[in-house]
């Protein structure tokens, strides 16, 4: 049976990962390298990086952190941030990222989603949607989620699979941060809207909740970021109640 | 010397940097001589059956691959490839395999993306492995079970998960991205 999956979220600021606690088992928790190995050894089944500066001068630092990650990594990762232009892309997967996750570049400029499925093949697109619910209705935003447009989230999402993208990555802006669960209603009417992957993202705070969205809704994946980072749920612990509540998992 | 056999699919680094990891060193090229002389072979794949046909009959290396004589692994296109015929882009391929590639059916979510267990494992590349450890798959299209297959995969279908005749080894699923696991198969086909 094909498993959920249980994917970290490791936010990249300069080449560094933004600072979380320090593991037992790692030396220094802002090394990439270092805390993905330690996702990994945990039993993570995917990786996203996502680079918060992507600058132009921090992009070759980027490139260079994805080469070595390529090399140490035995599991699939994906790496998204400012990802503007199939160059943009096509660097990324020469230095070894296995996936690519584009956001706002798609909204501004949807045949990108295309372009690039054509050019490596739609399971290296993931496109990512931030989602607010605000007028009784589920929005696409923008820039890191300041910009709003007029775009229904269920309206991109299957244009996004008509397009050719790969993976949908849904982060439900109420929900980020609160650690008060993830967003079900919206991320069950994508998944049911669209016949491609949808990883549920935001909101992450128990173990509960991870079971939560995998029987309540038809996500195959959930991300977080800040529950794995600072420990505060290790990802073999949550994997093991996930299993003894019956979720498919690794 | 392991080779790499180098063609227009994508992300080949990744079983290049796999290898590395295992401490073996391995070139990606397409010169038929070092295909020909390496002690083992990789056909790696990611990409489109009837594009990676046509670079390859351009190439020479459809019959260049046909001749080795030393163990080859094909992964996942690498699979199709090895097989009779892909229903992407309706592809005659290299007919090592019995089997038909065909397209997932849209009940569920296409592709199979994620980790998934095995329903049947047979063979020396599956020592030290069971049929409920789990292997990283990402296809839209998947070959049906014949007399070759070695192991077997349920999703939508049951399809063939890897495949065997003679020196043609072949994986549906990624070794090169199953962390211990795939290291595992990986190690057992280097050491065939």
């Amino acid at each position: 049976m094909l498993k959920k999956r249980i994917i970290p979220c490791l936010d990249i600021k300069n080449g560094r990962t933004v600072k979380g606690i320090n593991f037992v088992d790692i030396k220094d928790a802002g090394d990439p390298i270092e805390l993905a190995k330690s996702y990994v050894e945990q039993g993570a089944d995917e990786l996203v990086f996502l680079d918060i500066t992507a600058t132009i001068e921090n992009r070759a630092t980027l490139i260079e952190l994805v080469k070595k990650i390529a090399l140490e990594i035995n599991i699939p990762f994906t790496v998204g941030g400012g990802i503007n232009s199939i160059e943009d892309v096509s660097k990324l997967i020469k230095a070894g990222a296995d996936k690519v996750s584009i956001n706002s570049a798609a909204v501004k400029n949807p045949s990108l989603i295309t372009e690039i499925a054509d050019q490596f093949g739609s399971q290296c697109v993931v496109v990512a949607i931030d989602t607010k619910f605000e007028n009784n209705e589920w929005k696409v935003f923008v820039h890191g989620g300041r910009t709003s447009t007029e775009i229904k989230t269920i309206y991109w999402a299957k244009q996004i699979e008509k397009l050719g993208g790969g993976e949908i990555l849904l982060t439900s802006m109420n929900n980020d941060g609160t650690k008060a669960g993830f967003a079900l209603d919206i991320t069950d009417q994508v998944s049911k809207s669209v016949n491609i992957p949808v990883i549920a993202s935001g909101g992450a705070g128990t173990k509960a909740h991870f079971k939560d969205v995998f029987e309540k809704t038809g996500a195959t994946g959930g991300l977080a970021a800040s529950i794995f980072h600072y420990g505060e749920i290790p990802i073999q612990m949550l994997k093991n109640y996930l299993k003894t509540e019956k979720i498919a998992i690794r | 010397m392991i080779a790499i056999i180098k063609y227009n699919a994508g992300n080949i680094s990744s079983v290049k940097n796999a290898l590395t990891r295992l401490g073996y060193k391995s070139i990606i090229t397409d010169d038929p001589e070092a295909i020909l002389n390496a002690e083992k072979v990789i056909l790696p794949g990611v990409g489109e059956a009837s594009s990676a046909m046509k670079y390859l009959i351009q190439k020479g290396l459809d019959k260049v691959i046909l001749s080795i004589k030393n163990p080859i692994l094909g992964i996942c296109l690498g699979l199709h490839i090895m097989c009779d015929y892909s229903e992407e882009g309706d592809t005659k391929c290299l007919n090592i395999f019995n089997a038909k590639v065909k397209k997932f059916p849209n009940r569920d979510i296409v592709p199979h993306m994620g980790w998934n267990n095995f329903n049947s494992i047979d063979g020396s590349l599956f020592n030290n492995i069971s049929i409920d450890n789990n292997v990283y798959y990402v296809h839209g299209f998947y070959a049906e079970i014949c007399s070759q297959t070695i192991a077997t995969c349920d999703y939508i279908e049951p399809f063939s998960a890897a495949m065997q005749k003679d020196n043609f080894y072949a994986t549906q699923f990624h070794p090169e991205k199953s962390a211990d696991i795939g290291e595992q198969l990986l190690k057992n086909f280097l050491e065939l």
